[in-house]
């Protein structure tokens, strides 16, 4: 049997709106993904040494504020340094579409803006390990 | 269909109907179902105006009044939201709902490193008195009264409005402010709490307490329904969750030794519009009743003002789609009709662009128009609580009354909703809700118009329809400007009045003093919102969330 692909799924920030990510977090562990979720409130330290400790194939981010371009960069950024480029980053949440070619350019694997079904999510994070498993 | 469930029969005709509180709906209704219901006018409604309140709180309803709107404002540094405000005023608003950002709701200063990227992005920047003073100037703070959305440090901005206000030449007994300050409700949803489960409940009792004794014309606590259907209730349980969080509060005041009946009538609640229309109406029409009750029976409050469950009935973020944006106008305006004719004393919208952005100047008066044209144009003033009587209406609202007992029965069989809170039972409950619905809503058991036209768009390659959409700009310079202003306000202030508030706020927040004078003494000595809410943080700690798988 293969090994189930781990997620984290994050809420940086401050933001607390977390209906969508305890969801997506649902929908992924019912789809045969391994979920971690973080709670609210979370600095990206926080979520890197979480994602770290738990050797996770994917963070996933939820951001309602409109903040995700600088919270993505700052992630990516993090990830490197600290040697993690393995780690796929995708996000969620409130992200106009205007904003979705800035996100994948700077290096987030895959964006799901709100309304995105759970089986576009649970495709399109299966499709980014698909070359590898 | 909707947010019920529909069953149909092979040529598509409806055999089933169920609401999401669960009760199902029967094709027609007539005398015998109120009947069977034990229906009596006297007791189930009364006159509008009287006891239980079912109909109306007031006689004669919006004859007397039209509803008060509060569009939810604010963005940007003081002086943006200050513009923003007087737009709104200018065109017929009478209230203001105030916006803050995340780090001031979350009590961090704009130069705090959690704060960056998140200065003035969903709403104002507050960092201390200084702000206070440039939002609401020239606001006549004697005749609009002002809704703060926070909740976490609510008290010190109620503080902080009683400080600005004062600054001003008000004094407090003229001013009315309505902080949100439902600390529980972020617990179930929204997000924005700080420190554990008592500590909260306790700053609650404190401002109640604190404004029955000085501050007359103000609204001390806003229970929130409307998040916790946000985040996945239904509408029974919606009221029922309220109402049982509006008894933790009770409970904490009234263990100080001061009765219900001189606090209660200062509760409002905030109630939300989204879903089926006429679950909504029973829904409203049957708070009404049930608060009035409840206050009556188990709290022997007797004075009729002070048993009007009053409130905002408004929003409907939920029902909101990212596609076609555009129909977010007409659900607005339909989940508006819906609050009107439950008689909302105040409502707001949220406007059709809010899945992308914090809403444009246009969209946000769109949505006061919204309300607008209900009241002056389509009837709405003519006749008090006009569905009353409908066979169908009333049975639905009997029926609710039962639902919402039965939820919040459910709670107290389980500790109470602190105890739920605390064990993260009820979050857990509303979740697995949120997503057994979105899960319905992609299979198509329940139905949003235009999302599965989007679906066949993107199936077919086209680009998702996001016409005419302006997004609100965030701009960066907000951060400097605000941490520029923290900067030259440390340098300019009188350290030692900083210090010495702040030293007798700890005292107060240890002991059992009632913390809010001590932060009105430390919001006019221009302490600032980071500060305040750090001496919380440092006396009573942080909450740790309950799991919730």
């Amino acid at each position: 049997m293969e090994n189930k692909i781990r997620v984290l799924i994050a809420k940086p920030g401050l933001d607390g709106h977390d209906k969508g990510a305890k969801i997506v977090a649902l929908a992924l562990r019912d789809a045969g993904f391994e979920v971690i979720y973080t709670g609210l409130h979370q600095t990206l330290e926080q979520i890197i040494a979480i994602a770290t400790q738990e050797a996770v194939d994917v963070i996933g981010l939820s951001i309602m504020s409109g903040a995700h371009l600088p919270i993505c960069r700052k992630l990516l950024a993090m990830m490197i340094k600290k040697g993690l480029p393995d780690i796929r980053l995708v996000v969620g949440g409130v992200i106009p579409f205007q904003d979705i070619p800035a996100l994948k350019q700077m290096g987030v694997a895959a964006v799901f803006p709100g309304g995105t079904s759970f089986e576009d999510i649970n495709s399109g994070m299966k499709a980014l390990f698909e070359k590898e498993r | 269909m909707g947010v019920a469930k529909y069953i149909k029969d092979e040529r598509g005709q409806i055999k089933e109907v169920t609401y999401q509180s669960g009760i199902k709906i029967k094709p027609s209704y007539g005398p015998e179902d109120l009947e069977r219901a034990g229906f009596s006018y006297e007791k189930d409604l009364g006159a509008p105006g009287e006891y239980p309140f079912t109909r109306s709180l007031h006689p004669q309803s919006y004859r007397s009044r039209a509803w008060t709107t509060r569009q939810y404002t604010g963005f940007g540094t003081p002086e943006e939201t200050n513009e923003r405000f007087k737009l709104m005023i200018a065109n017929g608003q009478n209230g203001l709902n105030v916006a803050f950002d995340l780090p001031t709701q979350m009590g961090y200063d704009s130069d705090h490193p959690l704060a960056q990227g998140e200065v003035g992005r969903v709403g104002m920047a507050i960092d201390s008195l200084k702000d206070f003073e440039t939002a609401f100037a020239g606001i006549p703070l004697d005749r609009i009264g002002s809704g703060l959305t926070i909740n976490a440090v609510a008290t010190i901005m109620m503080a902080m409005y009683q400080a600005v206000a004062e600054k001003f030449g008000y004094s407090k007994d003229q001013i009315s402010v309505t902080p949100q300050n439902d600390i529980l409700k972020e617990m179930i949803g929204r997000g924005a709490w700080i420190y554990p489960v008592e500590h909260g409940v306790r700053l609650v009792g404190d401002s109640i307490a604190y404004a029955v004794k000085e501050l007359p014309k103000s609204n001390p606590v806003s229970i929130c329904g409307y998040h916790i259907r946000e985040s996945g209730a239904t509408p029974a349980q919606e009221i029922a969750y309220a109402f049982e969080i509006a008894k933790a509060y009770i409970d904490n005041v009234t263990a100080r030794g001061i009765a219900p009946e001189a606090f209660v009538g200062r509760f409002s609640f905030n109630f939300n519009v989204y879903g089926n229309m006429w679950e909504q109406i029973a829904k409203f029409r049957a708070a009404r009743k049930l608060w009035a009750k409840m206050l009556k029976n188990e709290y022997g409050v007797t004075d009729k003002k002070n048993l009007f469950l009053r409130g905002l009935f408004g929003g409907g973020g939920s029902g909101l789609t990212k596609e076609q944006p555009e129909n977010n106008i007409m659900r607005g305006a339909y989940y508006a009709l819906g609050a009107a004719l439950s008689g909302a004393q105040t409502t707001a919208l949220c406007s059709f662009d809010e899945a992308y952005t914090i809403p444009t100047p246009r969209s946000a008066l769109l949505s006061l128009r919204t309300l607008e044209l209900l009241m002056d144009e389509v009837g709405m003033r003519d006749t008090v609580d006009p569905l009353a009587g409908s066979y169908f209406v009333e049975t639905l609202t009997l029926e609710m009354e039962e639902k919402i007992l039965e939820e919040m029965q459910a709670v107290q069989s389980l500790g109470g909703m602190v105890a739920c809170i605390s064990n993260g039972l009820i979050q857990r409950k509303i979740s697995r809700q949120a997503y057994e619905f979105e899960k319905g809503l992609q299979a198509g058991v329940y139905k949003k118009v235009g999302l599965s036209s989007a679906l066949t768009d993107k199936i077919s390659g086209k680009e998702p329809d996001q016409t005419n959409v302006e997004l609100h700009a965030h701009n960066e310079k907000w951060a400097e400007t605000s941490c520029a202003n923290l900067k030259e306000l440390r340098a300019t202030r009188d350290g030692q009045a900083v210090a010495n508030s702040l030293a007798a706020l700890e005292k107060a927040a240890k002991g059992s003093d009632n913390v809010m004078p001590y932060l009105v003494n430390c919001c006019h000595a221009y302490a600032t919102v980071g500060e305040m809410a750090g001496v919380f943080r440092q006396v009573f700690g942080e909450w740790n969330e309950p799991e919730f798988y």
